[in-house]
């Protein structure tokens, strides 16, 4: 297979989902006998290019048009870097970016799509897929009729690849001088982020559900014991609903899938919505004052107790530790 | 001016999905279905716009898949569309020929916008509206959280892994719907019997020139279990005392 994966960056490095990304790939080209090579898209690209080029060939489409990450002009880019390099099979890393950029490019190339895969296989030569439905309650195994083939995986069902030993060479992508910007334009991003790390990066995530009343509850409580253990703060829906956590904390079945090593469930009940986010994270903790709370099934370790009682004093006994 | 509403039937999301024991399909026999719950979102945007609107706005739901959907399109008439298209189709679709049969109706309603949910809760693909775009070489606006109103143009609060990003799209565009955009209206049971006069057209495969080409094959479906076996502490103490034997702290 001739696979090409999105490279998503911060304009220095390759994120890790898209390494995760690259791991599959390189799986995918080991079973084919195939060859696997980054597409880097956006402005300036010398420094994430120098950093991608450690792990795989890159190509670079650098562009002014390419400044912001919009779904008009990097779709078509995208489906120019496929059809340039007859690639069969296109990869990313699911997260809304790829959710906008990367399907609008597969219903530019022909809609033979699976998103969010989180396993697969090759059975006669071809590829299987793996991929949750339902709230993550029912995994659905498919294949993929047409060419190309655009595959989303979920970052957490796969490690981030490792660097190779030699870096690899960068080829410039030649983006068209026409204006592809479409009818879309960018007008500016408002992050929330207080310092932490983000719920898909960081090794122990700590999310609240109804039980925090309010703004200042979840920093404290949610936030607090985020920092005692070094991680990201999250978050149910209902909660980022009414506005006492940020939207980017969310997870769950509509926000951020996480699988870290440590997730901390505080004072949230366990909707197979919310259970749909974190339920691969490696080690499960739960303390509810509702001992019949279903998060508790789900759960390796758990405390009954009023997280406003009991957090703070969870916190104490951390940091004095 | 006119908003085109697309709509999916789904089980109610309050209920365990279950899988058949010969991995084909859900047990699907004691499930209730809902309107999908973005899609109400998106259609309750729809109707904000007709109602704060001093022109005529044309509100226009559609359904795709089983007789049955006329159920959830009775429910989208009640809570205010104008009038609702059903393509009958007892094929399970994905996206790719959902996006098809959107772009065909799309070509003959010429709708200024679609608004649609940014996913189906049953097959969580999230693809369609950004197929739709796709194919019909629109702009795109995903995951709204507002919508605001400029001349031939919308500009929309975008929710991203990254923060609320804002971009405008001009017009004609497509427009898929995060839960925040709006809190739906609820669409009482004599709304729904007084719905039963708007009216809601049927338009076949064959009319509309669709031949279903499928890119997705299900192979076979499994559940999959989230169960744990929790040791419950007693204390913070007792608790501290697991995590560190566990070593995850």
């Amino acid at each position: 297979m001739r696979i090409l994966v999105v490279a998503e960056h911060d304009g220095r490095t390759v994120a890790a989902a898209s390494r995760s990304a690259l791991a599959f790939a390189r799986q995918c080209a080991t079973a084919t006998d195939g060859r696997v090579e980054w597409l880097l898209l956006g402005h300036q690209l010398d420094t994430p290019a120098a950093d991608a080029a450690t792990y795989a060939p890159v190509l670079a489409a650098d562009s002014p048009a390419l400044i912001y990450p919009l779904a008009e002009p990097y779709a078509a880019v995208i489906v120019a870097a496929v059809t340039e390099r007859r690639a069969d099979l296109l990869v990313a890393a699911n997260g809304t970016s790829a959710r906008d950029i990367v399907t609008r490019a597969a219903g530019l190339l022909g809609g033979a799509m699976a998103s969010d895969v989180v396993r697969h296989e090759f059975r006669d030569g071809r590829l299987r897929l793996q991929r949750p439905m339902y709230a993550a309650a029912v995994l659905a195994t498919v294949e993929l009729l047409g060419t190309p083939q655009i595959v989303t995986i979920q970052p957490t069902a796969y490690a981030p690849a490792e660097r190779s030993s030699a870096a690899a060479e960068v080829t410039r992508l030649d983006v068209s001088e026409r204006d592809p910007r479409g009818g879309s334009q960018y007008v500016g991003l408002a992050g929330q982020r207080a310092g932490r790390p983000d719920v898909n990066q960081a090794r122990v995530v700590v999310s609240g559900g109804r039980a925090i009343q309010s703004r200042e509850d979840f920093e404290r409580v949610v936030g607090g014991l985020a920092d005692a253990l070094g991680g990201a703060t999250g978050s149910t829906r209902p909660l980022v609903d009414a506005g006492i956590a940020p939207n980017e904390c969310q997870v769950g079945q509509t926000g951020r899938i996480v699988a870290p090593e440590l997730y901390v469930a505080l004072g949230l009940s366990g909707s197979v919505q919310h259970l749909a986010g974190m339920k691969n994270a490696k080690t499960i903790v739960a303390i509810n004052r509702d001992p019949e709370a279903p998060i508790f099934s789900a759960t390796d370790h758990g405390l009954v107790g009023d997280i406003y009682e009991v957090v703070p004093e969870l916190i104490a006994r951390l940091r004095n530790a | 001016m006119k908003i085109l509403v697309p709509t999916k039937r789904v089980p109610d999301p309050n209920q365990r999905v279950g899988v058949r024991a010969d991995g084909e399909g859900i047990e699907d026999e004691d499930l209730t279905y809902v309107l999908n719950p973005f899609d109400e979102v998106a259609l309750e945007e729809a109707i904000l716009v007709r109602e704060r609107s001093a022109g005529l706005v044309e509100v226009v739901a559609v359904g795709i898949g089983p007789e049955a959907c006329e159920d959830q399109l009775r429910v989208a008439l009640a809570m205010g569309a104008d009038r609702a298209i059903l393509v009958p189709c007892d094929e399970v679709l994905d996206s790719w020929n959902v996006a098809r049969i959107l772009q065909q109706l799309v070509l003959r309603e010429s709708p200024q916008l679609v608004l649609m949910g940014k996913q189906a809760v049953d097959d969580d693909a999230n693809q369609a509206g950004q197929f739709l775009a796709a194919l019909l070489s629109w702009p795109q606006a995903t995951f709204a959280s507002r919508i605001q109103w400029l001349d031939g143009e919308v500009q929309v609060d975008r929710e991203t892994d990254a923060g609320l990003e804002t971009v405008r799209v001009r017009l004609p565009a497509v427009v898929t719907a995060d839960l925040r955009l709006n809190q739906p209206r609820y669409a009482s049971l004599t709304a729904i019997l007084r719905a039963r006069k708007k009216p809601l057209q049927r338009e076949s495969l064959e009319d509309l020139g669709v031949v279903i080409e499928p890119r997705v094959r299900v192979l076979g479906l499994q559940a999959s279990s989230s169960s744990r076996n929790c040791r419950r502490a007693a204390s913070v103490d007792e608790l501290v005392a697991q995590l560190r034997e566990a070593k995850v702290v």
